[in-house]
């Protein structure tokens, strides 16, 4: 048993470092250090730069542009990113669809797909869910009906993460609304500038646009856009869940978290002497830290499993419970420890149009919306009460 | 022991109960939000006639005598319909100090029409470097000539963009604490308005003002007892608004695990989450009774009372977050919506924490007194 990085893998973290020091660009970085949104532009030019540099989509294959990165050197790259407050890459084409297409698609797919992912061509969003069908995604009613070479599909998708910027969304549809629930269902690719297709903003509780509606009226899309066999949908969808895990703890996320805690409870006074000399505000930093340690090497053990064959399966639960129980309380504890100055709600700094805050107000500004806005990290991807139904079934077998 | 209450209090809980679930739908509360300038709104009239303005003021001052269980159910009843009016920072806590400080002056300027409700006012006391201490502000105030000159920087002061006047704290030269009256339109105020995330409004105050001698309502002794006072009736205050808003969240996430469908069933068989709303039940019940505790509390000699009114806030506010988090979380997706009015009752939730000491800051106080407490 050995928990050191071997100097490889310690170079490789300076080669990150001194990719994300020189390729970074400033004005990003500096959105979002301060918590603000990113415009459609700002994330591609971040990929753009990854993706010239060959590092876009390191859970590929090589041989259809991935890094060959082991699951440390994955790790590396995360939290080197996020320390680095370099965007986190949308998630949808890369690290969603892609390799349901890797493994399930067709040759053509692929050779479509793939590169244009890679040269961030196409703005993917995922449909899964629906009002209807939450926690129990395969309720869903969208429906899929032949009509040639052409699937006309009709309903509604929700919470539509960012695909206000999409033009291809993978769906799940039911093709075969007689079979039993999860069989009829089918994996499409839909080009979101179809006739048909509308989308409608959900402002959420912090004031953001980052989640749709969409809706389907008699909606054509080529059968050739399916992936996998009809009725096989839910097969992409459940790899889709449980695939390339390594990034669900958050763990670059919560490090990066602590450390800017760290640095507000330094800055935020408490009878007037540094908040973090505080013994009952320290514990509470204290507990956060013991939890992220475990984390850590719970993450790296679970990667190191994947590492010798093991596909990662409901370990990725555990990784999601607490990854995000972790995340929250840091939010938590970052609202508190700005006091009172946790109250002012710029929405307008907040969505990336006003520098015309003070240092101290734009310092402090995200917090309270971020501490909100994270409340999602124990919804979605599977609520944690899903996620814990999983593990008791699973691991436990009760 | 008696808990309950008398034919006057049942009155007022009922008449200030059915006002804000008439005037105050999400609706109607989206307007207020959005029409509020410096002039009264017309539900601030109607507090006003009916009497809820006066209610908790002594007679000497104007007021109907009302007690801390008196403001309790005002503050229940506005916690219910998240009502955005300043009760608390625009009349409530600045009006007790100036009922206690201010001269027959003072008072026929401005506290018989804060009272009649002609004007809001606001206490300036948040500063970069104070947190929750409210006697050591960086702000100073120097004598000149025939009065005062005053100088610092305010932060987050609730209500400023709707007060005709502010009350400001300042060090005076000797280093004791002292007490201003500041009108809003006083030349040498620089204010920045804005929102709250639970539509609060506020302002951060750049302030360079000269100051008539009178300005000065108190300092030293006679003001710390004052806020004392005044604090902890805001606080106890807070307690009973967070417990107000805490039942809606519980009865709201209640319907809405009765009504969603998921794996064929209402949510609400889930076993899983019948325990999680029972769990938030709990947490209502007992940040109740620490509620009715603090209110019960605010006529004891001043230790007494800031021990248990600390121990109130500390815990209602940890039970207050517990019940907003699972009020979304039982909610799903839709929990994380503005368009969803629990989220409203969970972000005010959150926030009031942030109002007169969070639940970190009054749990030091209940350790510090811990072993010389009864
Ligand atoms: C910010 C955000 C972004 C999202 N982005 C996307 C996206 O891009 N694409 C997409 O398809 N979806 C997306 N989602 C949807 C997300 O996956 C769903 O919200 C999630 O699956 C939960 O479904 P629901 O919201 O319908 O909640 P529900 O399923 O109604 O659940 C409500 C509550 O009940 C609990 N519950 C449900 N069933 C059980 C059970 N059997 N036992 C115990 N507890 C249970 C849940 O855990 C939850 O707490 C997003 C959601 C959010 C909040």
């Amino acid at each position: 048993m050995n928990l050191q990085f071997t100097p490889e893998e310690n170079a490789f973290r300076e080669e990150v470092r001194a990719f994300l020091a020189d390729k970074l660009p400033a004005d990003i970085q500096r959105k979002v250090r301060l918590g603000q949104q990113l415009s459609a532009e700002e994330h591609l030019r971040w990929q753009n730069r990854l993706s010239e540099r060959g590092w876009l989509a390191p859970g590929w294959p090589v041989e259809h542009g991935g890094t060959g990165w082991s699951p440390v050197e994955k790790h590396i790259f995360e939290e080197e990113c996020a320390a680095a407050h370099a965007p986190t890459v949308v998630p949808f084409g890369v690290n969603m669809v892609a390799p349901v297409i890797i493994r399930f698609g067709s040759e053509e797919q692929k050779r479509h797909y793939l590169p244009r992912i890679l040269g961030n061509e196409d703005w993917w969003c995922q449909g899964y869910s629906e009002p209807g069908a939450g926690s129990d995604l395969a309720g869903l009613k969208t429906r899929a009906e032949r009509d040639g070479d052409h699937y006309v599909v009709n309903g509604q998708k929700t919470w539509t993460t960012l695909g206000q910027h999409a033009n291809m969304m993978f769906c799940l549809v039911r093709t075969d609304p007689k079979a039993k629930k999860q069989a009829g269902i089918s994996f499409l690719l839909i080009d979101m500038n179809t006739p048909g297709i509308s989308v409608r903003p959900i402002i959420t509780l912090d004031g953001a646009h980052e989640v749709n509606e969409v809706f389907l009226d008699n909606v054509r899309v080529p059968v050739a856009n399916r992936v996998g066999e009809e009725g096989e949908g839910w097969t992409c969808a459940k790899f889709l869940l449980t695939h390339e895990r390594t990034g669900i703890a958050g763990l670059g996320h919560a490090k990066q978290a602590l450390r800017h805690l760290k640095h507000v409870a330094r800055r935020q006074t408490h009878h007037g002497r540094p908040l973090i000399e505080s013994p009952s505000f320290r514990e509470q930093l204290a507990r956060a830290e013991l939890e992220l340690m475990a984390l850590e090497v719970t993450n790296l053990r679970v990667l190191a499993a994947a590492r010798d064959g093991g596909a990662p399966g409901a370990e990725s639960s555990l990784l999601k419970i607490r990854g995000s129980e972790l995340r929250q309380r840091l939010s938590d504890l970052t609202r508190r420890a700005l006091g009172p100055q946790a109250l002012p709600f710029f929405a307008d700094f907040l969505a990336g149009d006003d520098d015309s805050l003070a240092d101290d107000q734009s310092f402090a500004a995200a917090a309270t919306a971020q501490y909100f806005n994270r409340r999602k990290l124990s919804i979605y991807g599977g609520a944690n009460e899903i996620q814990k139904n999983i593990v008791a079934k699973t691991i436990l077998g009760m | 022991m008696d808990f309950s209450l008398s034919d006057e209090q049942r009155m007022l809980d009922e008449t200030v109960t059915r006002l804000v679930a008439d005037r105050c739908t999400p609706e109607q509360r989206r307007r207020l939000i959005q029409e509020r300038g410096t002039a009264p709104s017309a539900l601030w009239n109607t507090f006003a006639e009916l009497g809820l303005l006066a209610m908790p003021f002594g007679e000497d001052a104007g007021g109907l005598g009302g007690d801390g269980i008196d403001l309790m159910l005002i503050m229940q009843a506005l916690g219910r319909g998240l009502v955005p009016e300043a009760y608390l920072d625009g009349l409530v806590i600045p009006g007790t100090l100036l009922a206690r400080l201010a001269d027959d002056t003072l008072r026929d300027r401005w506290l018989t029409s804060l009272l009649e409700g002609e004007h809001q006012l606001a206490l300036a006391w948040h500063e970069a470097a104070s947190r929750y201490d409210i006697d050591t502000p960086a702000t100073r105030a120097e004598r000149s000539d025939d009065g005062w000159r005053l100088q610092g920087r305010k932060q987050v002061v609730l209500n400023a963009p709707g007060a005709a006047a502010l009350l400001v704290t300042a060090g005076l030269a000797d280093d004791s604490l002292g007490l201003f009256i500041v009108p809003a339109d006083a030349e040498g105020l620089q204010r920045r308005d804005y929102t709250t995330l639970d539509d609060q409004r506020a302002s951060d105050i750049d302030i360079d003002v000269t100051l008539p001698a009178p300005a000065l309502l108190a300092s030293g002794e006679a003001l710390l007892a004052a806020l004392g006072e005044a604090l902890a009736l805001g606080r106890a205050a807070l307690c009973a608004e967070a417990v107000g808003a805490m039942e809606v969240a519980c009865e709201q996430t209640l319907e809405y695990l009765k009504e969603r469908q998921q794996f064929g069933a209402p949510l609400s068989r889930q076993q899983v989450l019948q325990h999680r709303m029972v769990d938030m039940r709990l947490h209502l019940e007992q940040a109740r009774s620490m509620a009715i505790l603090a209110a019960a509390s605010l006529t004891l000699p001043e230790e007494q009372r800031d021990y248990r009114v600390a121990a109130a806030k500390a815990y209602v506010g940890e039970a207050a977050q517990f019940v907003a988090e699972q009020a979304i979380q039982l909610h799903g997706g839709m929990g994380m919506t503005e368009e969803c009015y629990v989220a409203h009752y969970a972000k005010r939730l959150i926030m009031l924490d942030h109002a007169l000491g969070d639940r970190d800051y009054h749990l030091e106080t209940v350790m510090a007194r811990l072993d010389s407490a009864a």
